[in-house]
C-alpha cells in the first residue's frame, strides 16, 4: 500500500504571535517553523498503515525551499520519500493549493507511486481553511472524509471514526482515497538520532507547481492578533481546605449550584 | 519573604534571578546586607535565562586555579543543599594529542588540590559500558564531578537569604529593568515596569541580558550570547533499570568538543563542536513570544549534522535505541566572553554598580559567594583577578571586539589550549608608537590587554649563532614546550645583559594622581612608604584587608601633590577600578588616567647608560641621576620622563614620553646605540627571562589575594605608621611565621622517559620525595607559579610556594609535567635574585 501524507509549514504556535508591521503576515523571527499537528499526526498514520501492510511512504508539501525542513522531518520519522512543490513563499490558498497538489498527484510518472491512500490533517495550524484535503480529492474524483481519529484498512476499503458529541460516526470507504485526520488518532514519534541525520542527507524531489489562478477564492485583507487573555488564575487551596471556597465560587459568582 | 509591592527602596538590587543572582541574595545577606530586592523579568523559579536550559554537569578540572576552585566550591555549596549527584565525570581521548592534553590535566588536578587520574579503556569500559571503546584510546576520571539542580538550589538560597535577613528579601519577578539612575557618577535607582525603586548598590546579574542592562548606566559589560547545542534522546531502555537522575559519569567526548549525559531515562548530547552561533541580544524574543524559553530557540538543524555522527559514533546502542527518539532540541543560548572568563566585579565609572555576568551553572554558587564577599568587605576568599570585568576596560567593550574574540574561543571550550596560545581576531587593537619599526623588525607580537607587544624579533636571529655555546641544553626539542617560544629570547636577553637592548612599550597602565590631599591617599593605598622626596620611586604590594595582594607596582613622587603610578597592563584595569573606588567622598583626589597618551622604552643593560647620555640634554651619570628616582630629561628632540628601575636587573631607564613622539624616541635611540649593537628585545625577555633571574615576582601569577607580602618574599618595607589597607593582616602576617615560602627552584635533569628534553610552562604540582603533591597548612597545594629559563644562570627557573619544611635551599623535590615527575631543587628562599644578588647592576 502506497501512503501520501500532505503536510504544511506553519509558525511554531507555541507562543504568542506578533504580526508584521502591515498586518500581512505572522512575524516569525522568533517562533521556528514546525508542521501542523494534525499533519503530523497524519504522517504518523502513514508510516503506522504502511508498517501493517506493507508498502511505501511519501510525503508532499506545497510551500518555500525552507519546507524542506518539514519534508525532513517527516523523512526523520522514517517517511520513504519527500516531494516539494516550491512556491515563492506567499500563500496560496486553498484553491491554487489544492490544484497543484492534484496535479502532481495526478502527474506522478510510474505506476510505483499511485496512493492507495491520501492523507491530511484536518486543518493547518495558521490558515485553518479546512479545504484542502476535500479539494484534492474532488479533483481527483476520490472519495474523502475528514474529522478522523481512527483509521484502519482491510482488503482495500479504510473504516474511519469520526468523534461526534455522545458518539462516533464510523465510515468505510473503498481505497484509494482521501482522509484527513486529527491529533489524536495516534502518537507522533520523536525521530531517531540516526533517522534525523540520515534524513539530513535524503533526497527531496523538487517540483514547481503551476499557480492556477480561479475565481472565487479568497483574498486575505489583514491579520488580527486577538487580545490575549491574560486574567490571572489564583489558586484557591491545596487538598480538602479548598473545598469551601470552591463551593462557594461555584454558588455566587459561577452561579451553577 | 515578600513578593507582592515593589518597595520605594532597597539597599540592595539585584537585577536577575538566575543561579548567579539568587546565590549573590544568600551570600550578601550571610555578609551582614539585610535589605535585599531580587528582580527579574521572568517567571519563577525558572525565569527563562541560562539557568534554565543547562546540562547542569560540574566538572572541576580545569587548568586555570581561580575556575577549577570556584567550581569545588559550587560543588559544595550544591551538595550543602541537596541538589548535586556524584556521578564522577570521565573525559575521552580520540588521539594521541588528546591523551597527552589528558596527563595535562591530571597535572592541573594535582596543582588544585582536585582528585584526578587516567583510565584505562577496559577501566572506561566498566564504568561507562555503552561507550564505543573502538575509537577511544584513553580518557581521564575526575571523582568529584557530578550534576545539580541549579533551580531548585536557587529555591532554597532564597529561602536561605530570607532567614538570614529575617525576611529582609524581597522578590519581584515579571519586573522589567527600564532605567538605571545614575547622578554624579554614582547609581541611583532602578525603574522597572512595575515602579521605580531607590538603591544603594546594584547588581546585574542578569546573564546574556546583562550587556543591555549595563548600557542603560552608560557602561559595558563585554559578552554575547552564544548557543550550545543541545538535544535529549530517551527513553532509552538501558536506563529504565536504573534508579535517579544519573547513575554512570558524564563523559566529555573531548576531541569532537561533545558531551552525553544520563538524564533518568534519556541521555543528554551536546555539542560545542558547530559553527559559532553568535546572538544580538536585542534579537532574543521576550517570555511572550518564545514557544519554549528566551534561550532556547530551535535547533539549527544544519549546524548539528556532525554533532550526531559523531554521538552515534561514541554511544550508539544508547542512541540506536528502537524505542528512543529525539524528545527535545535546542540551540541553548548562554554567556560567551572575549576570553572565555566571567565578568565580575565594579563597574568602575557607575559608583555601586557590580557585574556578576557570563557565569555558568558550574561555578555560579562559589561566585555568588565570592563577589558577595568582594561587595562587603572589599576581597574573597578565592582569588578572582582572572574574571574581573575591568580587565577588558576601555578598550574590549566593543560589540565588535566581543563577536570576534568569542567566535574565536568558542573552539576553544573543548580544544587544547597552549597557555601562552595567542587570540588572532580583532588585532592589532591598541599599539605603541613603537609598532611599525617593531613590525619592521619581524617581531612576533603576542597580546596584553589589547596592546601589541613583540614576545621576540626573528630579525635577532643572528645571535643565536653568537650564543650557541650558551644556548646548548636550553633549547626546547619538544614541540609543545617550545611552542609560541623562540630561543632567540634567551639569545636577545644574554645580547641584553652583555651589551643593550631597547623594550617597549609593555602596556602599562600609567595613572596620575593630584590633589591636596594626595599624600595620605596614597600612603593609604599601598605598603610601602610613598610620602618621599619628590622624585623618588617606591615599589610597593597593594593589599586587601585580608594583607594578600590586590596588585604590586612602582609609585613614582611627581611633586608635592602629585604622584604616578605605574602598573602592569593586564593588571591596569582592575588597579584602576581600587584606586579609583578608595577615593574617599571629601577627598581632594583626582585621577588621571595616561594609559593611552604616554608610551614607554626601556633601555636597559652594560652599555645602556653610554647611549641614552649620548642623546640625553641631562647628565645620566650615576650620581646626577641615582637608582630608584625619577627626573624630567630630553631625549634628541623628545620631552621624556624616566625612571631609573629595571624589572631585568639591569643599569638602564624606563624612558616615557607621549605617544605622539614615541617614534621619534625610538629611532633617536636606536640610531644612538648602533655603534654598541643595540637590539630591540621583546617581552620574553622583559616578562620572563629577565624577571625570574632576578626572583621578581609577578601579579596574578606569584602575587594574588591567597599569598601576603611575607609569603611572597616582599616585607623590606617593614611596618610604616601611616595607616594602609590591609595594615592589619600585613602586620600580623610578618610576625607569624609562614606557612609557604616563595622560592625559586632550577630543574635538575630534563630528561623523559622517551629522551626527550622537556621543559615546564608553569602550574605543575611540586611532589616531596615520595612522590605526593605538597600541601602547606592553609591547604595551599604547591605549584609552579612561573616557569622560564635563566640563560645568565644556564638553568630553567621554576617559582613556587613551598612550607617551611621544604623552603630549604639546596632541597631536592620533584616537579610533575605531562605525567612524568623532574628532579628538582630549591635554589632561594625568598626574593633575593640568582642572578647578580647584590644588584650591581641595577646600582651602577
Amino acid at each position: 500500500m502506497n501512503v501520501l501524507a500532505c503536510i504544511k509549514r506553519v509558525p511554531n504556535t507555541g507562543a504568542k504571535i506578533v504580526l508584521t508591521d502591515d498586518n500581512q503576515r505572522i512575524d516569525t523571527s522568533n517562533l521556528g517553523f514546525t508542521m501542523s499537528p494534525h499533519e503530523e499526526c497524519a504522517v504518523e498514520e502513514a508510516i503506522q498503515q504502511v508498517e501493517s501492510h506493507g508498502g511505501q511512504t511519501h510525503v508532499l508539501t506545497l510551500g518555500p525551499e525552507e519546507a524542506t525542513e518539514q519534508l525532513r522531518t517527516a523523512l526523520a520519522m522514517r517517511v520513504d520519500e519527500a516531494t516539494l512543490l516550491e512556491t515563492d513563499g506567499e500563500e496560496w490558498g486553498p484553491r491554487a493549493t489544492a490544484s497543484a497538489i492534484a496535479t502532481a498527484i495526478r502527474d506522478l510518472p510510474d505506476e510505483d507511486t499511485e496512493f492507495d491512500l491520501l492523507l491530511f490533517g484536518n486543518e493547518s495550524a495558521d490558515m485553518a481553511n479546512y479545504q484542502v484535503g476535500v479539494r484534492v480529492a474532488a479533483e481527483l474524483d476520490l472519495p474523502c472524509v475528514t474529522g478522523i481519529k481512527s483509521l484502519e484498512v482491510e482488503d482495500g476499503v479504510a473504516t474511519a471514526k469520526r468523534e461526534i458529541s455522545g458518539g462516533e460516526e464510523v465510515y468505510e470507504i473503498d481505497l484509494p482515497a482521501v482522509v484527513a485526520v486529527k491529533e489524536g488518532i495516534n502518537e507522533p514519534r520523536y525521530a531517531s538520532m540516526r533517522a534525523k541525520m540520515q534524513a539530513r542527507r535524503q533526497e527531496v524531489a523538487n517540483l514547481e507547481p503551476d499557480r492556477a489562478v480561479a475565481p472565487g477564492t479568497f483574498e486575505k485583507i489583514r491579520l488580527e492578533a486577538p487580545e490575549a487573555d491574560d486574567s490571572d488564575a489564583e489558586v484557591l487551596g491545596e487538598g480538602a481546605d479548598a473545598v469551601p471556597e470552591i463551593v462557594e465560587l461555584l454558588e455566587s459568582e459561577v452561579e451553577v449550584l | 519573604m515578600s513578593d507582592g509591592e515593589l518597595p520605594s527602596r532597597a539597599e540592595t538590587v539585584i537585577i536577575g534571578a538566575g543561579i548567579v543572582g539568587n546565590s549573590l541574595a544568600y551570600h550578601l545577606a550571610k555578609q551582614g546586607r539585610d535589605d535585599i530586592l531580587l528582580t527579574d523579568k521572568g517567571p519563577l523559579p525558572d525565569p527563562g535565562g541560562s539557568t534554565g536550559h543547562a546540562s547542569n554537569f560540574l566538572m572541576p578540572v580545569e587548568h586555570s586555579k581561580e575556575m577549577t576552585h570556584l567550581t569545588r566550591r559550587s560543588i559544595e555549596q550544591y551538595d550543602d543543599m541537596d541538589t548535586f549527584t556524584n556521578s564522577g565525570g570521565i573525559e575521552v581521548a580520540r588521539t594521541d594529542e588528546r591523551m597527552d592534553e589528558l596527563e595535562r590535566r591530571v597535572q592541573s588536578a594535582k596543582s588544585w588540590g582536585e582528585a584526578g587520574r587516567l583510565l584505562t579503556v577496559e577501566e572506561i569500559e566498566e564504568m561507562v559500558p555503552y561507550v564505543n571503546t573502538d575509537i577511544i584510546k584513553g580518557g581521564f576520571y575526575s571523582e568529584g564531578a557530578g550534576t545539580c539542580d541549579p533551580l531548585r538550589a536557587g529555591e532554597v538560597m532564597r529561602a536561605r537569604a530570607d532567614d538570614a535577613m529575617d525576611g529582609g528579601l524581597t522578590l519581584s519577578p515579571n519586573t522589567e529593568v527600564l532605567d538605571l539612575h545614575v547622578e554624579n557618577g554614582a547609581i541611583q535607582a532602578v525603574e522597572t515596569d512595575r515602579g521605580t525603586v531607590e538603591a544603594g548598590e546594584v547588581v546585574i546579574a542578569a546573564g546574556l541580558w546583562s550587556p543591555k542592562i549595563a548600557e542603560m548606566a552608560g557602561v559595558e559589560i563585554p559578552l554575547t550570547p552564544a548557543v550550545h547545542q543541545m538535544v535529549s534522546v530517551g527513553p532509552i531502555s538501558f536506563f529504565e533499570d536504573y534508579e535517579g537522575e544519573i547513575s554512570f559519569p558524564v563523559v566529555r567526548d573531548m576531541d569532537t568538543q561533545m558531551y552525553e549525559r544520563q538524564h533518568g531515562n534519556d541521555l543528554e548530547v551536546g555539542s560545542y563542536q558547530h559553527r559559532p552561533i553568535l546572538w544580538d541580544v536585542e534579537d532574543i524574543p521576550s517570555i511572550d513570544e518564545a514557544p519554549l524559553s528566551p534561550t532556547q530557540p530551535p535547533l539549527t538543524d544544519d549546524a548539528f549534522e556532525q554533532s550526531m555522527a559523531d554521538a552515534l559514533e561514541i554511544v550508539p546502542e544508547l542512541l540506536d535505541d528502537p524505542e528512543a527518539g529525539i524528545r527535545h532540541e535546542i540551540d541553548g543560548l548562554l554567556s560567551v566572553t572575549p576570553d572565555g572568563m566571567p565578568l565580575l566585579g565594579p563597574l568602575q565609572d557607575v559608583e555601586g554598580l557590580w557585574s556578576c555576568a557570563a557565569v555558568w551553572i558550574k561555578e555560579a554558587p562559589a561566585i555568588g559567594e565570592a563577589v558577595a564577599q568582594w561587595m562587603t568587605r572589599g576581597w574573597s576568599d578565592i582569588d578572582l583577578h582572572g574574571s574581573d570585568i575591568n580587565r577588558f576596560y576601555e578598550y574590549g567593550t566593543s560589540r565588535e571586539f566581543v563577536k570576534n574574540r568569542a567566535h574565536e574561543g568558542f573552539q576553544k571550550i573543548y580544544g587544547i589550549v597552549h597557555p601562552a596560545e595567542q587570540w588572532q581576531s580583532s588585532r592589532p587593537l591598541r599599539t605603541s608608537p613603537f609598532y611599525d619599526r617593531q613590525d619592521a623588525l619581524d617581531a612576533r607580537f603576542f597580546e596584553a590587554a589589547g596592546w601589541e607587544r613583540p614576545q621576540w624579533f626573528e630579525s635577532n636571529e643572528d645571535l643565536l649563532e653568537r650564543y650557541a655555546d650558551e644556548l646548548e641544553g636550553l633549547k626546547r626539542p619538544n614541540e609543545w614546550d617550545s611552542r609560541w617560544w623562540s630561543p632567540i629570547i634567551l639569545a636577545e636577553h644574554l645580547h641584553m645583559r652583555d651589551n643593550v637592548a631597547m623594550v617597549g612599550d609593555m602596556g602599562f597602565g600609567k595613572f596620575d594622581f593630584v590633589g591636596s590631599d594626595v599624600v595620605d591617599y596614597m600612603e593609604r593605598m599601598v605598603v610601602g612608604r610613598t610620602d618621599v622626596d619628590v622624585g623618588k620611586t617606591v615599589y610597593t604590594p597593594v593589599l586587601a584587608e585580608n594583607g594578600g595582594f590586590v596588585s604590586d607596582l612602582t609609585i613614582a613622587r611627581l611633586g608635592d601633590e602629585q604622584y604616578r603610578v605605574i602598573t602592569g597592563g593586564a593588571a591596569a584595569g582592575g588597579d584602576r577600578a581600587w584606586f579609583s573606588g578608595h577615593i574617599g567622598a571629601d577627598e581632594d583626589v583626582t585621577l588621571i588616567d595616561r594609559s593611552e597618551s604616554l608610551c614607554t622604552l626601556g633601555v636597559w643593560g652594560s652599555d645602556a647608560r653610554a647611549v641614552v647620555d649620548s642623546v640625553a640634554e641631562e647628565d645620566m651619570s650615576h650620581e646626577a641621576f641615582p637608582p630608584y628616582t625619577a627626573q624630567e630629561v630630553t631625549i634628541g628632540e623628545v620631552d621624556c620622563w624616566a625612571m631609573r628601575l629595571s624589572y631585568v636587573g639591569e643599569r638602564g631607564w624606563e624612558i616615557y614620553t607621549s605617544m605622539g613622539q614615541g617614534q621619534r624616541l625610538w629611532d633617536i635611540i636606536a640610531e644612538a646605540g648602533e655603534e654598541h649593537d643595540i637590539r630591540p628585545v621583546g617581552m620574553g625577555v622583559y616578562g620572563t627571562t629577565g624577571r625570574m633571574e632576578k626572583g621578581y615576582r609577578l601579579y596574578g601569577h606569584e602575587l594574588e589575594l591567597e599569598y601576603t607580602p611575607a609569603e611572597a618574599g616582599l616585607t623590606f618595607h617593614g611596618v610604616k605608621d601611616a595607616d594602609f589597607v590591609g595594615k592589619e593582616a600585613y602586620a600580623e602576617a610578618l610576625e607569624e611565621d609562614n606557612a609557604a615560602t616563595l622560592c625559586t627552584l632550577s630543574v635538575d635533569d630534563h630528561t623523559s622517559s622517551d629522551g626527550e628534553r622537556r621543559f615546564m610552562l608553569g602550574n605543575e604540582p611540586v611532589l616531596n620525595k615520595d612522590g605526593d603533591v605538597i600541601v602547606d597548612e592553609e591547604g595551599r597545594e604547591s605549584y609552579v607559579t612561573s616557569a622560564g629559563t635563566g640563560p645568565s644562570v644556564g638553568k630553567h627557573l621554576l617559582m613556587a610556594y613551598l612550607p617551611p619544611e621544604y623552603a630549604d635551599e639546596g632541597q631536592g623535590l620533584h616537579v610533575e609535567y605531562m605525567g612524568e615527575q623532574y628532579p628538582v631543587t630549591v635554589e632561594v628562599v625568598g626574593s633575593e635574585p640568582l642572578f647578580d644578588p647584590e644588584n650591581e647592576r641595577i646600582r651602577s
